[in-house]
């Protein structure tokens, strides 16, 4: 068995990510590698290109640390909450330092990420026409259908440097069952150069081969394994773990100041070695809270002759 | 008839618009209590999206975000988000979205990216997300938004999304297979948009507004429709029906 890739946050990131990379952190608001992100800040990255459709907490707390110097997004909110206070503290005010911005709509993005993937050499659609967004955006382009002779939309692919992707489960070769929402997952694994899996649990592969329709990243697409429970804390796992809605709130007071900010990174990133000392520090009554109710889905027959 | 306040009323005369059947995409906040409203009043068979990817959605709590795991338990479908945009909004199978933005002008364009200068702005806002996508792919965009001068202006500082552009014969011309802007509900009437021009029309009056009120909070010369009506008021059912979707006034407070 090929075990080699299994390794801790912190030598994962060590390995895998470097300053001045493009780094693709996924999860559309679900399993977001809060824990790799933390890593990266505690390691003191820099020059990253932070790319999410959603930069959220995690991008916000990046910005906030230092480590960006370009954000790729299309949606820069708290979502259901306001805005990311971090992100607009750098780019309206520079601090703690100035920060470019590359900006689509959420079609435009998961499609660069869908056409990475594929190897596509662009991928049009029906979109961003009209909008003032392509002018502020020169990767945004339009071609003339050779078919109709229409003006088309297109966005180019996006093959970061390195992903990270926490899912569910995984085998130690890194092939991952993935569910709940799927967001941008699989496409940002198949984009990326480089990619790290974070798990809540490491199973054996026939769990994994008991259930192929689940494995949305095989093991050939991944390059470090990481067992990470609570991973994701405060976004979510669905069956682990539920979102935590109470903290996404209080993120908007804690970023009020750049130094309200960095007093929860000292205690919180800073302050900790890795995500177990993390949990640690959680109180139980928050984690307890958080513990969802079961609901199984009905078992499916793959036998054969 | 019970007091009511603004948002409570924008909800539910917006979730009056949602016709039993079709699908609508849904966005956080009010527009998803909009719809859980219209699926527990005249549309049992509302078909709820989320951009996340959820399909079919059945949450047995309200949703902060639109990527809530309430929205997967029991959906009908999860997609990924590339799917999402792909099969259902460009396949066309979204029949309303409802859009919401700091700025709307009377031809119904939407700025939620920056107030001033998108280099240097005063306010940096979220940006799409996907609502440019949705602007230009689903038959009918409905917005929510109270009736403020701040945010309907003669002309929009970003075009996120775009509406009827300068006019309809403008919005024509991008050749967009979505229907555009149909309705804009605010706490104080429901505007239409002229067939002809594209241009906003006020068609309802809502209970204690006046057509003075309205003029009042709209910086251009707003079109009254010679056919204006009273929106009716808020019933019991609609009421208690809603403030049993947010219980603890996350979204109505």
């Amino acid at each position: 068995m090929d075990s080699t890739k299994l390794m801790t946050m912190k030598d994962a990131v060590s390995k895998f990510v470097k300053d001045g990379d493009a780094v693709y952190l996924a999860g559309f608001t679900h399993m977001i590698p809060f824990a790799a992100g933390h890593e990266i800040i505690r390691q003191k990255r820099k020059d990253l290109t932070l790319c999410r459709a959603t930069p959220d907490i995690i991008y916000d707390q990046m910005i906030a640390a230092g480590c960006a110097k370009r954000m790729m997004f299309s949606y820069a909110g708290n979502p259901g909450v306001g805005s990311l206070r971090c992100f607009r503290r750098a780019l309206e005010k520079g601090v703690p330092k100035p920060i470019e911005i590359e900006e689509y709509t959420h079609f435009g993005l998961s499609g660069r990420l869908f056409a990475g993937a594929t190897k596509m050499p662009f991928l049009p659609m029906r979109t961003n026409l009209g909008s003032d967004l392509p002018p502020e955006n020169p990767m945004m382009k339009t071609i003339k259908n050779p078919y109709t002779g229409e003006e088309v939309s297109i966005v180019p692919p996006l093959n970061p440097d390195v992903a990270v992707v926490h899912v569910q489960r995984a085998d130690a070769k890194g092939n991952c069952h993935i569910w709940g929402i799927t967001g941008e997952q699989k496409d940002a694994a198949f984009a990326a150069k480089k990619v790290i899996i974070s798990c809540e649990e490491i199973v054996d592969e026939s769990v994994i081969r008991s259930d192929p329709n689940r494995t949305l990243i095989p093991d050939f697409v991944s390059h470090a394994v990481v067992c990470e429970p609570w991973c994701a804390h405060p976004s979510y796992t669905q069956g682990y773990y539920d979102r935590d809605n109470e903290f996404y709130m209080q993120w908007d007071d804690i970023t009020k100041e750049h130094e309200t900010t960095m007093k929860y990174l000292d205690e919180w990133v800073y302050g900790v070695e890795d995500r177990a000392a993390y949990m640690k520090k959680l109180s139980s009554e928050k984690v307890l809270k958080l513990l969802p109710k079961a609901a199984y889905s009905a078992p499916v027959n793959y036998g054969s002759v | 008839m019970t007091d009511v306040s603004p948002s409570e009323l924008m909800v539910i005369v917006a979730a009056r618009e949602l016709k039993d059947g079709e699908s609508v995409l849904v966005g956080v906040g009010i527009p998803n209590l909009a719809a859980n409203l219209a699926k527990k009043l005249q549309a049992p068979g509302l078909n709820m999206v989320y951009e996340s990817g959820a399909v079919g959605s059945n949450p047995s709590r309200m949703p902060l975000s639109i990527g809530d795991p309430c929205l997967v338990t029991g959906a009908k479908s999860v997609c990924s988000m590339y799917e999402q945009f792909a099969y259902y909004l460009q396949g066309g199978r979204i029949d309303v979205g409802f859009l919401g933005g700091a700025q709307i002008d009377k031809y119904g364009n939407i700025n939620s990216t920056i107030i001033g200068n998108y280099k240097t702005p005063k306010v940096r806002l979220p940006g799409s997300g996907g609502a440019c996508d949705i602007a230009s792919n689903v038959k009918k965009i409905i917005v929510i938004t109270p009736h403020e001068k701040r945010r309907f202006v003669e002309k929009v500082d970003f075009k996120t999304s775009p509406g009827f552009m300068d006019g309809k014969e403008s919005w024509k011309k991008l050749g967009l297979q979505g229907g555009g802007p149909y309705a804009v509900v605010t706490n104080l009437g429901t505007m239409k948009f002229d067939e002809v021009t594209g241009e906003m029309t006020l068609v309802s009056l809502h209970p204690g507004a006046t057509v003075e009120v309205i003029k009042e909070n709209t910086p251009w010369d707003l079109k009254i429709s010679p056919k204006l009506e009273n929106t009716p008021p808020p019933t019991e059912r609609e009421i208690s029906t809603l403030r049993a979707l947010d219980p603890d006034n996350i979204y109505l407070g």
